[in-house]
């Protein structure tokens, strides 16, 4: 699965866009109408292996390594480039709701446009979802007029982190810090 | 002696002519009957095109098929051309292991509604996916009677959706059976 994409690349604006759900099928579904759109697609099973592409190790995790070393507990430092973030809500384990406000509690990844999807028309839920900073809610099954959708949180994603992040967390020193090669001047194909 | 070997020369040359002539013929034949069958290809190929069509149609009419059918054809291509076979060949895969845990937990005493529950919702998310409109009403059905903790419903509903289940599957295999022989043979016989 490639998550890097290298100045060349930037050239042809793909967008990458992170699929989670947990049925094989809706997978199957969503990564279609994404790659119709002619977006980059990662598609995982659930919102823990969501969070380990993410390079976003749970502390929990992290602390039981007997290795004291705070770079040991970065699951993925290479260059994983995500500009949006699409989720079930109903899975097992981490639910997109969860998953949602960790992405949010994240400095290196709130910017990531995130978008949930339910089969269920609950409206308590998606006022929830939209509160706690989810950019759109699809009503399951999606449809190629729902991923037309989100062209605009896209491209607006794509110029938020373009902004320089130097914050340094005490705790995670190295996932927190963008390096120089990620700050690009990918806007000026627009 | 003379007219001997002017006889055998005579009999070559025609010989030779003959052959050319046969040859000439065969490759015009085989245009012909090239021609020929692409032509009568294409007027039956129509006709099964029109029958695949009324297939379908009848599907949705029935109410077996709903609009996301519709949605996940769209996303068919040259690149995708059997998309829709293939969702609907995952879902009647992943399902079978959704309708054995259904039927388990059915024999249990007393029945996990929220369990049940569970289950189905999964198995509607799934029907819905593919478009399976019966199915999809009879997994609501069963969401309801979880919901009133009515068993007998549940066991009732169950069996009706099993049926729905299988009737779309056979459906839908003669469905696709029949469209793979219409859509390849218009794009075999292209000529060069």
């Amino acid at each position: 699965m490639n998550g890097i994409i290298t100045n060349a690349e930037t050239t042809t604006m793909q967008f990458h866009v992170l699929a989670v759900d947990d049925s094989v099928i809706d997978r199957k579904l969503i990564e279609r109408l994404l790659k119709t759109s002619s977006y980059q697609v990662t598609v995982v099973d659930s919102g823990v292996k969501a969070l380990e592409y993410l390079g976003l190790v749970d502390d929990e995790i992290a602390n039981t390594n007997t290795d004291s070393n705070p770079i040991s507990t970065i699951k993925n430092h290479h260059e994983v480039e995500v500009n949006l973030i699409i989720t079930d809500y109903c899975m097992p384990g981490i639910n997109g709701y969860d998953l949602l406000r960790k992405i949010k509690e994240s400095t290196t990844l709130k910017n990531i446009p995130v978008v949930i999807m339910s089969s269920e028309n609950i409206p308590s839920r998606i006022n929830n979802c939209l509160e706690q900073g989810a950019e759109e809610f699809f009503l399951k099954p999606v449809k190629q007029s729902d991923v037309n959708k989100l062209k605009p949180h896209l491209m607006r994603g794509k110029g938020k982190e373009n902004q320089p992040n130097f914050v340094v967390n005490k705790r995670k020193p190295m996932a927190e810090c963008l390096s120089p090669d990620r700050i690009r001047t990918k806007y000026n194909y627009i | 002696m003379h007219s001997h070997i002017l006889l055998s020369l005579s009999i070559h040359i025609a010989a030779y002519k003959i052959s050319l002539l046969i040859s000439f013929s065969l490759r015009s034949l085989t245009i012909i009957n090239c021609v020929l069958r692409y032509y009568f290809r294409g007027r039956t190929n129509s006709n099964m095109q029109r029958q695949l069509a009324t297939m379908k149609q009848s599907l949705f009419d029935q109410g077996y098929l709903d609009e996301q059918f519709v949605q996940l054809e769209e996303l068919q291509d040259e690149v995708n051309p059997n998309f829709v076979e293939e969702v609907v060949t995952l879902y009647y895969r992943d399902s079978v292991r959704l309708v054995q845990n259904l039927e388990q937990a059915l024999e249990k005493n007393p029945l996990d509604f929220s369990k049940l529950d569970s289950y189905m919702h999964q198995f509607k998310g799934s029907s819905s996916s593919i478009g399976a409109k019966k199915v999809k009403i009879e997994c609501t059905q069963f969401r309801e009677y979880c919901r009133t903790g009515n068993g007998e419903g549940c066991k009732r509903t169950f069996q009706q959706l099993k049926k729905e289940y299988a009737t779309l599957k056979k459906k839908l295999e003669v469905y696709f059976q029949f469209a793979r022989q219409v859509g390849p043979v218009e794009k075999a016989r292209r000529p060069k």
